[in-house]
């Protein structure tokens, strides 16, 4: 099929930048989408074209590592995928497709479709963690853990951080990120001992990048590729206002 | 800063305060919906202006008014802020969005919602409240609460209005109202439903008796 | 002319042959191994290791390169000990590393399922599995401390599959007998590693660990013999930058991607261990592959990377061809009497269990002999119908229906096949458009790890002192061929369990030693030599885009040091790959500059590694007169097409010396097998 892609182009943080149109041709529907750009960046350098920069690593849909706005949509249409993942089936032959990065304030650009998510690892830095050095644990059978719970749990770390939350939120909150791995830690015995400073702090350290406040327009959950639920922004509320009135 | 004014000012905090006033004036919406569907007695008012005495009548009603406003006031002045300091989260907007395929129209639109319902209270507020009031008793009562209703719903342009700030008061409910609950952090997968249907009904509702009101006064279905 | 280049040709092969011959003249190395008992060797080694005191510890700077499994452990361990750690991954995000992508389990000794597992046996299965190309000693400690990762990772809060009592679940894998591999979904390798990445974050947080993010090792640094710090390139500014460091990690991943088409993550590069072998690091076993027989089939040219389907969906589905050459019938048109389930045939003890290696060449050579399906004829099925029908009259049972319609029980069985691997037949369903719940899935072997990597001893220290290697970038622990769920537990065996008791017996005969100024002139002559490297490249400016070479080397690679390799084949890939570099250094493109965010620039370093590696695994490969694991040499195999070994005159670890370019000078380690008997393997 062919295509016209009208893609942003920014030579790097400081730079204005703007949309720019490509035609591609022959594209074929079991391509994936990013293999759709390899084409195109594969003939841009045979012009002596810049390629398009944009950031990809696994192309399975785990290491969340690509992130593409694409028609007004992280991670373009359909439920559960990301942009690795998406297949050019999902287009028509004539369409034209307009990918953006991702845009939030605590998201800088670094070069046309690649953004800096270091945000993320901040929040996880400030309390997404057990503090166990290493050679602390226990038998890992001691503490049995509820089926639900643990499942709840695994569903709630499932998430690959790739950000699609953030830049699908008209807030650009990071609510659905940082809820997330609360929640894990909060429904697992062996988060229990910093369940409420971990609130308090990565709440905290959410605000200071620069992420906005939660709208529940619920546009997070309906576009996470891991299908993270909007229970676990509720249950980041009940945590942190327990921990504020809790702690000393 | 003290814990307190910390908490209040983090993103979750001035959430938690939006969602307070907001279950609160949802309250109160059903105290004033309440009262005011007493004119469908249709009884010349008499029933409604009993009421209304009594609730104007009352210390503690009048107390709880003193709460009210400051809850009007925190929800408009903590709305208009987030809705500020949300859209800076943003400085370059996208050039497309595609809000309908993950999101419904009100819950991207409660500051425009508010913003619309702001407007309408001011009007509100000047029509009946005011009066009610300040100009009755000043005047020592020259006219009841439900006179002044037929008087501004004889007027087609303040049933408009009226109508058009129901139906934004419908949309900001469709969504606040269960909105509110997450925020309060009562978010679970077998209760959540119930709240949900609860807070649609409620949002169909409570605006439509309210529209009912004018729309009938206009067309002098209660007199 | 081309009288010329047959010349040139031959000259360059009978070097080649000199090159080999060469390997009877080469030294024997000392792995180092503890001596006593292979079950009280590590806690006597433990007992023993030199200790570096809390103050000295201080002091003491480790660069730690990648943050995988192996990385993110040893980073966030190290740390938590006191010692200064600077760890740098190319990603934006140490989270992001491609043990990400590893989705059946890990392996551990815990006996849980009371179903006769023990350390040894765990020893056994490794040793066996990797068809007898492993060293015992670090076997043989991996296994004792595999039950230590499960606790640390419980411990962190990983959230691992459990039943309804609240205890660990287990599933089989490849190659064993018992129930030892835990799992969280179809996502084992994410959940561990946001584990060893929130311990690294912690320590990120307390200001213990410096980390760099999108950074890319360009070079090591050598003082005095020693390995002392690195040279990375900061990929947005393109700067170079200068790091000291009392020693220096390597948790760089695997190779796969030489291949090009891998289970790889794009990014995946062997540049940081070549590097290294450049100076001086042992490359060993660098032939052994390890193509994994589950993966979504190729489906066009454009095609980058390949997607794995779990080992873990061995357990369920069970894999065929028809019976018939060339049967284009719908998979669900033939009748059950007419497919071949050619595993369960073949391999009645393990069926559809047998070993990656085993697994990957039955379907190779299916496919060769026209038995193949799909539009390409490069595919088995891999059905689970079967598995539903009994997933659903189990649930029937469970929920006490007795006449369940065959709808139900398929819906049933659906649901439990759904809970178990959901997040795969997604994933199988978003790349081929079929879906996987109706009919039988298509697989083909695909590059997936690699077991050959830089040389190691018992302490993990490479053949440059002060460079370690950790995971997937060394060779030690696989032998010929890995087995399923064991590179998770590998991984963080080294970083967590292994590296911070090891690299005490360097450091603490290293406490003298202060912080070398970076402005040193070996830094300094290292740093220019990075900078001649990247000028030299960009100002080829050629007609040829990088992925044209890689896909090239790929084609190269997996034609003839793929599956199945033989002599001709090799000495053809290395003449090709040879002219493959000379086109690379004289015709690639190179857009954009070197200040800047440049992918291809990046992609240009890593694949200019790739050629030079792609030789000497063929030079491995051809120097291997047997069959053994991933290393299949057509030569050497029984009459039923089995691997033959050559256990006389190839019990040896081959570790090859980088003298100059298309030089490399055969080192041999002796494998000794005390415990374990070595034997021809068999799953039949």
């Amino acid at each position: 099929m062919n295509l016209s892609l009208k893609i942003w182009r920014q030579k790097n943080a400081n730079s204005e930048g703007k949309f720019q149109q490509y035609d591609v041709q022959g594209i074929s529907e079991d391509m994936s989408f990013l293999e759709m750009f390899d084409v195109l960046n594969e003939r841009l350098i045979n012009e002596g074209d810049t390629p398009v920069a944009f950031d990809h690593d696994c192309r399975e849909g785990i290491c969340g590592m690509c992130s593409m706005y694409i028609n007004g949509q992280p991670h373009g249409p359909g439920k559960n995928v990301t942009t690795c993942q998406l297949h050019m089936r999902s287009f028509k032959d004539g369409d034209t497709i307009t990918v953006e990065p991702w845009r939030a304030k605590a998201f800088p650009i670094v070069k046309d479709l690649a953004v800096n998510r270091s945000a993320f690892d901040r929040i996880i830095s400030a309390g997404g963690y057990v503090s166990v050095n290493t050679g602390n644990a226990q038998d890992a059978n001691s503490l049995p853990i509820a089926k639900d719970n643990a499942d709840d749990a695994f569903m709630a770390a499932a998430c690959i951080g790739c950000g699609a939350c953030v830049a699908a939120c008209v807030n650009s909150s990071a609510m659905l990120f940082t809820s997330a791995k609360i929640s894990q830690l909060a429904l697992l015995p062996q988060g229990q001992a910093e369940r409420a400073m971990r609130a308090e702090k990565m709440v905290a350290q959410m605000d200071t990048e620069g992420f906005g406040a939660c709208s529940v327009t619920g546009a997070c959950e309906a576009e996470c590729p891991k299908g993270i639920s909007l229970e676990n922004i509720a249950r980041m509320n009940r945590e942190y206002y327990g921990a504020v009135l809790s702690s000393k | 800063m003290s814990w307190v004014t910390k908490t209040l000012s983090s993103s979750l905090g001035r959430k938690l305060i939006m969602a307070v006033t907001g279950i609160s004036l949802i309250l109160f919406l059903l105290v004033h919906c309440g009262i005011n569907s007493m004119i469908f007695f249709n009884d010349g008012g008499e029933t409604f202006n009993a009421a209304a005495e009594f609730m104007s009548g009352n210390w503690l009603i009048r107390t709880a008014e003193v709460g009210l406003m400051a809850g009007f006031i925190i929800h408009i002045a903590d709305g208009l802020m987030l809705w500020k300091s949300n859209a800076e989260k943003r400085p370059v907007k996208y050039a497309i969005v595609k809000g309908e395929a993950n999101s419904s129209w009100a819950s991207r639109s409660m500051g425009i919602l508010g913003s619309l319902l702001l407007i309408f209270l001011v009007i509100h507020l000047r029509h009946f409240w005011i009066t009610s009031r300040f100009t009755d008793e000043i005047t020592g009562g020259h006219t009841t609460l439900f006179a002044e209703m037929i008087e501004t719903f004889a007027n087609p342009i303040a049933v408009i209005i009226y109508v058009i700030g129901c139906i934004s008061l419908a949309y900001h409910l469709s969504h606040g109202f269960q909105s509110s609950f997450q925020t309060m952090g009562w978010n679970h997968p077998k209760y959540t439903p119930f709240v949900k249907s609860v807070g649609l009904s409620f949002s169909i509702l409570i605006p439509l008796i309210f529209a009912a009101m004018p729309i009938s006064m206009y067309f002098g279905w209660i007199a | 002319m081309v009288v010329i280049f047959i010349d040139l040709e031959i000259t360059t092969y009978n070097s080649l042959i000199y090159l080999i011959n060469t390997k009877f003249m080469s030294t024997m190395l000392d792995a180092k191994i503890p001596s006593g008992p292979i079950n009280e060797k590590w806690t006597d080694f433990k007992s023993h290791v030199p200790l570096v005191n809390p103050a000295n510890k201080r002091n003491i700077e480790v660069i730690v390169v990648g943050t995988g499994l192996a990385g993110a452990s040893a980073a966030a361990s190290l740390a938590e000990l006191g010692y200064k750690v600077k760890a740098f991954c190319f990603q934006d995000s140490p989270r992001r590393a491609h043990s990400i992508a590893a989705q059946g389990g890990i392996n551990a000794a815990k006996n849980y399922q009371n179903d006769g597992d023990s350390v040894f046996r765990l020893f056994y299965d490794t040793i066996k599995g990797g068809d007898y190309r492993a060293r015992e000693g670090n076997v043989h400690r991996l296994a004792e401390v595999s039950g230590s990762i499960i606790d640390q990772c419980v411990a962190q809060g990983v959230p691992f599959a459990r039943e309804y009592g609240g205890l660990l679940s287990n599933r089989s894998f490849g190659g064993t007998q018992v129930q030892r591999t835990f799992y969280a979904a179809g996502q084992t390798g994410q959940q561990l590693l946001l584990g060893a990445y929130s311990a690294l974050q912690r320590q990120i947080g307390l200001g213990n660990v410096t980390m760099m993010t999108r950074h890319e090792m360009m070079d090591v640094v050598m003082i005095d013999g020693k390995a002392r710090g690195i040279i990375a390139r900061d990929l947005i500014s393109g700067k170079l930058e200068r790091h000291f460091g009392h020693a220096v990690l390597l948790c760089t991943g695997g190779y796969g991607n030489v291949f090009y088409l891998s289970t790889n993550a794009m990014g995946s590069n062997v540049s940081a261990t070549w590097k290294a072998h450049r100076k001086g690091a042992f490359f060993a076993n660098p032939c052994y592959t390890q193509i994994h027989p589950t993966c979504i089939p190729v489906s066009g040219d454009h095609q980058s990377k390949l997607t794995l389907m779990s080992e873990s969906l061995r357990n369920d589905g069970r894999i065929w061809v028809p019976k018939k050459q060339n049967d284009t019938r719908l998979s669900i048109d033939i009748p059950e009497e007419e497919r071949d389930y050619y595993l369960e045939r073949r391999y009645p003890a393990f069926g559809n269990l047998v070993p990656r290696d085993i697994a990957s060449r039955a379907a190779k050579e299916r496919c060769d002999a026209g038995y193949g399906v799909g539009t390409s004829k490069m595919a088995v099925y891999l059905d689970f119908a079967e598995a539903i029908l009994r997933y659903g009259k189990g649930e029937a049972n469970k929920q006490g229906i007795h006449e369940a319609t065959s709808e139900q029980l398929q819906e049933m069985g659906k649901g439990v096949i759904k809970e178990k691997y959901g997040n795969l037949f997604d994933m199988y369903k978003q790349i081929t458009g079929e879906d996987p719940y109706q009919l039988p899935m298509r697989i083909y072997p695909a590059v997936h790890y690699t077991m050959g990597g830089l040389w190691v001893d018992y302490n993990l220290m490479t053949t440059v002192p002060g460079l370690y290697a950790l995971g997937e970038a060394n060779f030690s622990d696989h032998g010929a061929n890995r087995l399923g769920a064991s590179a998770l537990m590998q991984g963080l065996a080294d970083g967590y369990f292994v590296l911070p008791y090891t690299i005490g017996a360097y450091l603490a005969s290293d406490i003298r030693t202060k912080a070398i100024p970076t402005d040193s002139p070996e830094f300094v002559q290292a740093e220019i030599e990075v900078q001649e490297r990247i000028n030299k490249m960009m100002s080829i400016k050629g007609t040829k885009s990088v992925d044209y070479f890689h896909k090239k080397l790929g084609k190269i690679m997996w034609d003839k040091c793929g599956m199945a390799r033989n002599e001709k084949g090799l000495n053809e890939a290395i003449l090709e790959i040879r002219g493959l570099i000379k086109e690379f250094w004289s015709d690639v493109r190179i857009p954009g500059d070197t200040d800047e965010f440049n992918p291809e620039l990046e992609k240009a370093g890593r694949v200019a590694d790739f050629l030079e590696l792609g030789e000497l695994m063929c030079v491995d490969a051809l120097n291997r007169n047997e069959s053994c694991g991933g290393h299949f040499r057509e030569e050497y195999q029984t009459e039923d097409g089995e691997a033959l070994r050559d256990d006389e005159n190839f019990a040896y670890v081959a570790a090859w010396e980088y003298k100059a370019p298309s030089e490399f000078e055969l080192h041999k380690e002796d494998l000794v097998f005390e415990n374990v008997k070595i034997a021809q393997r068999s799953y039949k």
